[in-house]
């Protein structure tokens, strides 16, 4: 089935601005969605696939490797040309078995032919794309361990089954969930770069414009497709035009003063907040067609940044949103 | 000169980083906690020096140790070795992410093999809670601890080589033993493993810098950098010492002794000592030992219960075993155990080279994994009468923190309340805060006791989830003054009856309890009614939604930390 088409998403503006600038600078590190069943989430990351520009990759490489890829790990990315290819979208669910995740042993070829050979698993499929998992408030622990351990390190280790490998592993975590049913630990939460609360739309008119675009859809995927073609390639436009202009953004001592003073107002602890602040800021800037960075994209994106890195006092009952807000407020009038 | 620059953390991390490649034999490594850019950019300089190698969580025995290469043994019909993670990191260090996560096994092997020498070891410890820590037995053995999480630098980081050699250094002589001994004893450090230790790092300081002797200067900073972040007490004159947040003591002429200590004599070298220790003590671990409590635990205990399963989980080592009653079979691990005894087999089966692997039945493996079994702590609170307000806000105070530490303990929460002529599951088992924040929000109150109704409905939650495997425990706020019976009806006699019946059947499920009275004057029926239950009785009047808190953690913890319902 087509997926449906980003644009054609009906609200959630804050969760598609994130996305999108998840898309623009991956190094960010990921959108994490908080919100109830139905509100689009999984729509949303799906649709984003549709959205990206295509990267050059070695040809018939498993891992998507790029040229620097080929001369860091010259065992496993092989000298293949590079070829256009889509940007990978691997969604991974939540019973995948560990073997699933990182890979395995090819069984098949180490019977037939004694040879040991790796079988590439979600990690691999995911390198320089997105991964995503829905429900990852739900996923077990020891698969929350090691996605820590890959996403902090841009590879994937695997050292068992008799098997000593290493490949890169660099992708945009996304993940949605109800907080209602479980809580994230900390440390996974810190590894987003951006953090966005959805809730269902409670105007009538809103519902009724989104029950009709998916009965649309329903009705005809690729006529609903074709439909909105058109919006879609402008937003990957969009993207690609902030990508090729992000490295010319340089975020000036205003701006990154204001970061600091924002951080430490709030209360977000550690330098992560800062700097994501910062890049984030950036690469909405990036994407808008900015000249350069200013305290208005510091602000928009504020909320999304550091939302979750703020230092939690249970018995307080402020959410975080707020005590941003109002942060900027005092600081910034 | 230039302004004083603040000390960052990153200083000393550098510093520590720089003894450990002085002499990685000696020092065996380093545990860096928090995830922070600091610690990225020194973990990428030390790559640049020594070869590194990723232990990833999952890493197998055969993998770790050495073991059977399968595929080459499957091919070649006999057993065929490979080497191990542990001997391929010789001569550089095995890096290890999020320690605080890694299983007793490994870090049981590891342990052995930094005891053996010729492996070194560099911890990522991104511990959240103070009940998460990287196994002890590792912790112990590195030289240097280094919490990286609050600094604020990043980029620059170099490691210079050092200007001398570790042998090169004269040892110490007893003056400056006997003060590191007094000072690690004022500091409550009692390895003797970590003395040894910092006494090598005082003169690796020394060769650091190309000197041939260690100076007081070298001693402070092995203090600081191996003593200090082991610290399990304030030295003792630092005790009265006030926390930041407490009135100033009387008297308030601190400085004047000192000050004239100072002119009358050189002071001591472990005062000395102590002083570059103190500075030196990590903020967090300051508070606790001001609170009098004892330093971060290892990560095993307060957590839920493990155990066996057949089928989810994170995978254990396989065991021999019939893949039946829900057991899978772990088919790489049977291959494995079937290949040594190929070419017994083939000469018993009169078999060519070229034959099929022959398997047996006692060849074949089952895969385990072991899940944590959450513990669900179900309140029962006593809605009723004017107490009401008061317990339901710290029994939700309480139930908040506890959840706030859900997923390091794995544990759910689940509040019943009872009031006038009925008991209610406001609360199902959950492990989420925002849930239980918004159900929790308006919690009605007044009327009667019907103490019985809300035994039996706790029990009955707790009997759903040991259903499911978990283990329950029950914590009762309430005076234990019940005067609505099982069926509802008033009367203080049959409400006192019922009320025991219905704890005597909490008895008899070997329920964990715990009865809290929070009242201003609790009175004996609290205790008579712990006592019906089998479980323990806390007259905690006045006690707010920590204090609570604590109480409960105080009772669940695992018997080896004492306490436990007899």
């Amino acid at each position: 089935m087509a997926r449906f088409p980003f644009s054609a998403i009906v609200g959630q503006d804050e969760m598609k601005q994130a996305l999108l600038i998840a898309a623009v600078d991956p190094s960010i590190g990921g959108v994490m969605v908080f919100g109830d069943r139905g509100t689009g989430k999984s729509t949303a990351a799906r649709a984003l696939a549709g959205l990206l520009p295509p990267i050059m990759a070695a040809d018939g490489c498993p891992y998507g490797a790029s040229k620097e890829d080929q001369a860091r790990y010259p065992d496993v990315c092989g000298q293949g040309k590079l070829v256009k290819r889509p940007v990978p979208f691997v969604d991974m669910p939540l019973g995948a078995t560990e073997d699933r995740v990182i890979g395995s042993l090819d069984l098949e070829r180490a019977l037939r032919s004694g040879e040991k050979a790796f079988e590439p698993g979600l990690l691999a499929k995911a390198h320089r794309g997105f991964l995503y998992i829905d429900e990852i408030n739900l996923l077990e622990d020891h698969l929350v361990d090691l996605l820590l351990d890959v996403a902090a390190s841009g590879e994937n280790v695997v050292e068992r089954e008799g098997l000593s490998v290493r490949h890169p592993a660099k992708f945009v975590l996304i993940g949605s969930g109800n907080p209602e049913e479980g809580e994230l630990r900390p440390q996974l939460l810190d590894r987003f770069g951006l953090s966005v609360e959805v809730r269902t739309p409670k105007d009538i008119e809103t519902r009724i414009a989104i029950m009709k675009l998916v009965a649309e859809n329903e009705a005809d995927p690729e006529g609903f497709a074709a439909r909105w073609a058109e919006a879609d390639e402008a937003i990957l436009k969009q993207v690609a035009k902030g990508k090729a202009r992000l490295p010319k953004l340089v975020p000036g001592e205003d701006v990154l003063r204001d970061a600091a003073e924002l951080c430490l107002a709030v209360g977000a602890d550690g330098l992560r907040g800062e700097l994501t602040l910062m890049r984030a800021a950036r690469a909405l800037a990036a994407l808008e067609g900015a000249k350069k960075v200013t305290r208005k994209h510091l602000i928009a994106i504020a909320p999304s940044a550091l939302r979750h890195r703020l230092r939690r006092d249970v018995l307080d009952e402020t959410g975080s949103t707020t005590r941003i807000t109002r942060a900027i407020a005092e600081l910034f009038g | 000169m230039t302004p004083p620059e603040v000390a960052d953390p990153l200083d000393d991390a550098v510093l520590a980083a720089r003894l450990f490649l002085l002499a990685p034999g000696t020092f065996k490594g380093l545990t860096l906690r928090g995830s922070s850019p600091a610690r990225e950019a020194l973990v990428a300089a030390l790559g640049e020096v020594l070869p590194l190698r990723r232990l990833p969580g999952h890493v197998d025995d055969e993998r770790l140790l050495g073991g059977i290469d399968l595929a080459a043994s499957l091919s070649a019909g006999r057993p065929i070795r490979q080497t191990g993670l542990i001997e391929e990191a010789r001569g550089g260090a095995l890096i290890a992410g999020m320690a605080e996560r890694m299983d007793a096994s490994i870090a049981g092997r590891l342990a052995q093999a930094l005891d053996e020498g010729g492996t070194a070891l560099v911890l990522l410890d991104d511990a959240a809670e103070p009940e998460e820590a990287p196994p002890a037995s590792l912790t112990e053995r590195l030289a240097f601890l280094c919490d990286l999480s609050a600094s604020r630098r990043w980029q620059g980081v170099a490691l210079e080589e050092a200007g001398g050699r570790l042998a090169a250094v004269r040892p110490l002589g007893e003056e400056d033993l006997r003060a590191l001994a007094a000072t690690a004893e004022a500091l409550g450090v009692e390895s003797l493993r970590a003395l040894i230790v910092a006494a090598e790092a005082a003169r690796g300081l020394a060769a650091l810098e190309g000197r041939f002797e260690t100076g007081k200067a070298d001693l402070a900073g092995a203090v600081r950098l191996v003593l200090a972040p082991r610290a399990t007490r304030l030295p003792p004159q630092d005790a009265e010492a006030p926390p930041p947040e407490e009135p100033p003591p009387p008297g308030g002429e601190r400085d004047d002794p000192t000050d004239s200590d100072r002119q009358q004599q050189e002071p001591d070298l472990s005062e000395i000592l102590v002083e570059a220790a103190k500075a030196a003590i990590p903020a967090g671990l300051l508070e606790q030992l001001a609170q009098g409590k004892a330093p971060r635990r290892s990560s095993s205990s307060g957590t839920g219960q493990k155990r066996k399963a057949a089928t989810r989980g994170k995978p254990l080592g396989a065991r021999p075993g019939m893949p039946r009653g829900g057991h899978k079979l772990a088919l790489i691990d049977s291959l494995r155990a079937a290949v040594p005894w190929q070419a017994v087999r083939r000469r018993e089966n009169g078999a060519d080279a070229d034959a099929p692997i022959i398997m047996r039945k006692e060849d074949l493996r089952i895969r385990r994994f072991e899940e944590r079994a959450a513990r669900v702590t179900i309140f029962a609170v006593d809605a009723s009468g004017s107490a009401a307000a008061a317990r339901l806000a710290e029994a939700k105070g309480a139930v908040e923190l506890m959840l706030a530490q859900a997923y390091v303990t794995r544990s759910e929460v689940a509040l019943v309340a009872f009031r006038g002529t009925s008991a209610e599951l406001l609360l199902p088992p959950t492990r989420s805060l925002t849930r239980a924040r918004r159900t929790l929000a308006e919690l009605p109150g007044g009327g009667g006791t019907p103490l019985a109704l809300g035994l039996n409905a706790a029990r009955e939650v707790a009997e759903a989830v040991i259903a499911k495997g978990r283990s329950a425990a029950l914590v009762i706020l309430t005076d234990g003054r019940a005067n609505i019976a099982a069926d509802g009806s008033p009367g203080r006699p049959q409400a006192a009856k019922d009320a025991e019946t219905a704890a005597r059947a909490i008895a008899a499920r070997q329920i964990d309890s715990l009865v809290v009275d929070i009242s201003a004057r609790p009175g004996p029926e609290g205790a008579a009614l712990a006592a019906a239950l089998g479980g323990r009785f806390l007259a905690l009047p006045r006690a707010d939604a920590r204090m609570l808190k604590q109480a409960i953690d105080a009772v669940q913890a695992p018997p080896s930390q004492g306490a436990r319902a007899a």
